[in-house]
């Protein structure tokens, strides 16, 4: 295992490197990944600078996601995107770090609201396939300068570089929560009332469905006479779809909200055994794929947008969802099921070609997390 | 500000490379006549000009791709354009390029409220997109200043922002999906109404690449319910320093206005004469607004107020009606048209870090001096978005020069204290050479990359963004 420890360390073990490496910050999101040797990012760790008057935060890539996010609670600020916690769902030990996050593009129920982590990233450096380090964006949360290559490596899983650093536009502490619940609904109903709740001028910050309880609940998040105010508004605007709930019981509110978060419905302990997708379509599509997918439905977030999903091991799941726009991503199968599906949704070809056109400039020796996401083609 | 040459063969074959954009456009469409293409010569950037080899002005994605198709095989450069409203010359033709101009792709294509997005054409002006959905209770929320004329397919290229990114993020952070046409006539769609990327986040580094990627034609923006209601609140200090530090204490108060905005002494005066807004005489002036229900508004003015008065404003004033508000925007909305009238104005847009604003607005001042040159500054103060408006004499010898010279030390400046070149405006040509003070050459070459596998032939708008001698050998094995 290579475990550079300053960023030049990292260039050298990439430049050096004679085969496949397999990237890792905290070691809680090995999807896909089967060969090469292990490289860690988690000794980049520590907060490298701290501007809580200009919103912003830059930490080395292996820094805890809990060492930063405590660092800001304690100058009442967080990361906006709710990053998902992978741990139960893919029954990993180990330490979610900030890159690893990034990698990734972790974002849970309040991208709705705040956008994903993509959309808070604002400065990245990394090192790409050839041992060069590379910096792009900065520390300012407003920065057209020259091409944004911090979102192209939001979500890249490694495969263009390897992160040593990223900055992060972050937001003021929450000062009152309050969630709503309407029972008794099917996903079409769901959908409807989520989507209201969205169109309403009411700020909702979460919006998600259990359908195994029918269960439809509504974050609302602010200073509290603002919120009481909106979460009664609310209740008024949705009567249509039942009586609406608050929860009273704060500790039970954290911990469903982290449930939808981390998509808990799919983890092995309540979903059982079997392929864990993830399915990324329009809101109003929503009810669709909860028609063709049924039972294998666990979660839906992101007030329809997000579809969370256990199917028997080897489900060819991406054929029954043809004609649906969108997209479904493998996260949890065995080794020979991620071979056989793919892990990311096929693309046209004109794209696909454009994944690997990067992908081969910015890894010429194809290294990086190889296999992983190697823009196989829709037509291929 | 140099251009490269242009290649004189594209220019001898102009009757037949126009008589093939005929074939694939109407008539109209397809503008060569001298005294015709000199109307897209510039952009706002007026200090520069060149009439392009010709202009068109294609009608649907389908026309695009002909064209670009006829350009690819003709190995003649494109120029994407908008309205012609970029400040950094992104629109600014070579005498041997095609500007294609999208200004007939102005159509609203879907409008869907429950799932919070609408689709148009990219040649419709950014405010006409919050009007096709007001009526109903929603906006588009990226608002550049130019938002009456400016288009998407702009806004795209140059990752927009505007005075109320704050909370709301700039386009790239309200961009969902695009249709978009590669220099060869590939016609792709990159996202859609999905919230993410089936695998490389390819729309991320499309918004944003000054239109040297691709022509964007139609584009899926997320639109937002309309908050319930909005008030500013207006604030006048003896000195810059005092208003700075007054914006870093708001921020780390856990309140987030929706715009923070910034006018000092010559700015306001200015706008005074010109608008009347009736704003107080002092050095410094910032306009808080804050959003939400009415019980949101008084508690988040109530906490801004308090910081407001530990500061000792010289003026503190919360509107008390829609016409109070109108009155606190009135001069800060007209502050580049007031400065327009009293002095030509080259507008900068480096961003700071946020607590970096006295130490920022002091140097300017020094520097201010040394040229001889005076600057009012105006700008997004909460997201470190500084518009230094440097005031010349464009028919005096020398000061177009001097001017930029005080200009591009500004920039640097921003740069030295951990900013960036640009906020909002986009590189284009103006910024170009000032690229390797923000980046070292390996972070320009990946950039570069990105170019390389969109546009092999670097043929989309080839002459902007990067210093002309580090995309020299690229050019050049491309024609």
């Amino acid at each position: 295992m290579l475990t550079p420890r300053d960023e030049a360390e990292l260039s050298e073990a990439i430049a050096g490197a004679s085969g496949a490496l397999r990237i890792t910050g905290g070691g809680t999101r090995p999807s896909g990944r089967t060969r090469g040797e292990v490289l860690s990012t988690g000794h980049l760790s520590g907060i490298r600078l701290y501007e809580p008057g200009a919103l912003t935060i830059v930490a080395g890539a292996g820094t805890p996601v809990t060492e930063v996010e405590e660092a800001l609670a304690a100058q009442n600020q967080r990361l906006p995107f709710e990053p998902i916690d992978h741990r139960r769902l893919l029954e990993q030990e180990g330490v979610p770090t900030i890159g690893g996050m990034v990698a990734v593009n972790a974002s849970g129920p309040r991208r709705i609201q705040a956008g994903a982590c993509r959309d808070s990233l604002i400065g990245v450096r990394f090192v790409d396939g050839a041992g060069t380090v590379i910096k792009n964006g900065g520390r300012v949360m407003k920065n057209v300068t020259g091409y944004d290559l911090v979102k192209l490596l939001a979500g890249s899983w490694g495969t263009l570089g390897v992160m040593s650093e990223l900055s992060f536009k972050v937001l003021p502490g929450i000062a009152a929560t309050a969630t709503l619940r309407l029972g008794g609904l099917a996903a079409e109903g769901a959908v409807a009332a989520m989507s209201a709740a969205l169109g309403s001028p009411y700020e909702v910050s979460g919006a998600a469905y259990l359908p195994d309880e029918g269960d439809v609940i509504l974050r609302i998040e602010g200073f509290e006479a603002s919120v009481a105010y909106r979460a009664e508004r609310l209740s008024g605007l949705l009567e249509r779809f039942g009586a609406a709930r608050t929860l009273t019981d704060r500790a039970e509110e954290a911990s469903r909200w982290r449930a939808v978060r981390d998509a808990a419905a799919c983890a092995p302990s309540e979903g059982g055994a079997g392929d864990v997708w993830r399915i990324s379509v329009r809101p109003s599509d929503g009810p669709q794929v909860a028609e063709r997918l049924g039972s294998r439905m666990r979660l839906v977030d992101w007030g329809g947008g997000l579809i969370w999903a256990v199917v028997p091991e080897g489900q060819p799941l991406r054929r029954e969802l043809a004609g649906i726009a969108g997209h479904a991503t493998l996260l949890r199968a065995a080794p020979e099921t991620h071979a056989a599906l793919g892990m990311f949704h096929p693309e046209p070809e004109a794209l696909a070609a454009v994944s690997r056109g990067l992908r081969a400039r910015f890894d010429p020796r194809g290294i990086l997390n190889p296999g992983l996401m190697d823009g196989a083609s829709a037509a291929a | 500000m140099q251009m490269p040459q242009p290649d004189p063969a594209i220019i001898q074959r102009k009757a037949e490379i126009v008589a093939r954009l005929q074939r694939v456009l109407p008539h109209d469409a397809v503008i060569h006549e001298e005294h015709e293409t000199r109307a897209y010569e510039c952009d706002a950037l007026t200090a520069y000009r060149c009439p392009p080899l010709a202009a068109v002005l294609p009608a649907s994605t389908a026309e695009v791709a002909a064209v670009l198709k006829v350009c690819h095989e003709e190995g003649v450069p494109v120029v994407p354009r908008g309205s012609g409203t970029s400040l950094a010359g992104g629109a600014l033709p070579t005498a041997d390029c095609v500007i294609l101009g999208v200004a007939r792709l102005a159509e609203v294509i879907e409008t869907n409220y429950p799932d919070r997005y609408i689709r148009v054409q990219t040649g419709r002006t950014n405010l006409s997109v919050t009007g096709a959905v007001e009526e109903d209770g929603w906006f588009y929320a990226p608002d550049p200043s130019s938002q009456l004329a400016c288009a998407i397919a702009g806004n795209i290229g140059m990752n927009s922002g505007g005075a109320h990114c704050l909370k709301y993020g700039v386009t790239t952070n309200n961009l969902l999906g695009v249709t978009m046409v590669m220099m060869d006539g590939t016609v792709v769609e990159i996202g859609g109404a999905h919230l993410d990327a089936p695998g490389l986040d390819l729309l991320g580094v499309i918004c944003g690449s000054e239109g040297q990627l691709g022509v964007v034609t139609e584009a899926t923006l997320r639109i937002l319910p309309k908050p319930e209601g909005a008030r500013p609140v207006l604030m006048g200090f003896d000195s810059n320093e005092v208003a700075g530090e007054c914006v870093s204490d708001i921020i780390k108060a856990g309140v987030l206005p929706v715009a923070i905005e910034f006018m000092d002494r010559p700015c306001i005066r200015a706008t005074e004469a010109f608008a009347g807004a009736g704003y107080p005489d002092c050095e410094a002036l910032l306009i808080v607004e804050v959003e939400g229900s009415p019980a949101e508004i008084d508690e988040q003015l109530g906490v801004i107020m308090q910081i407001a008065r530990r500061h000792d404003p010289v003026e503190l004033r919360e509107s008390q009606s829609a016409e109070e508000s109108a009155r606190i925007w009135l001069g800060r909305k007209s502050a580049f048209g007031a400065m327009g009238q009293i002095n030509d104005y080259m507008c900068l847009d480096g961003t700071i870090p946020v607590n970096e604003l006295p130490h920022v607005l002091r140097r300017i001042g020094e520097l201010s001096e040394q040229y001889g040159l005076e600057v009012a500054n105006v700008f997004h103060a909460g997201d470190g978005n500084m518009h230094p408006l440097i005031l010349f004499n464009a028919n005096e010898e020398g000061q177009l020069e001097k001017c930029e010279a005080f200009g591009a030390d500004i920039l640097r400046l921003c740069v030295e204290v951990g900013g960036c070149l640009t906020g909002e405006h986009g590189v284009g040509i103006e910024k170009r050479d000032l690229m390797l003070d923000q980046f070292a050459p390996d972070d320009l070459e990946a950039q570069l990359r990105v170019k390389d596998v969109f546009d092999p032939r670097w043929l989309l708008n080839p002459a902007k963004v990067f210093p002309l001698a580090v995309t020299q050998n690229r050019r050049q094995a491309a024609g």
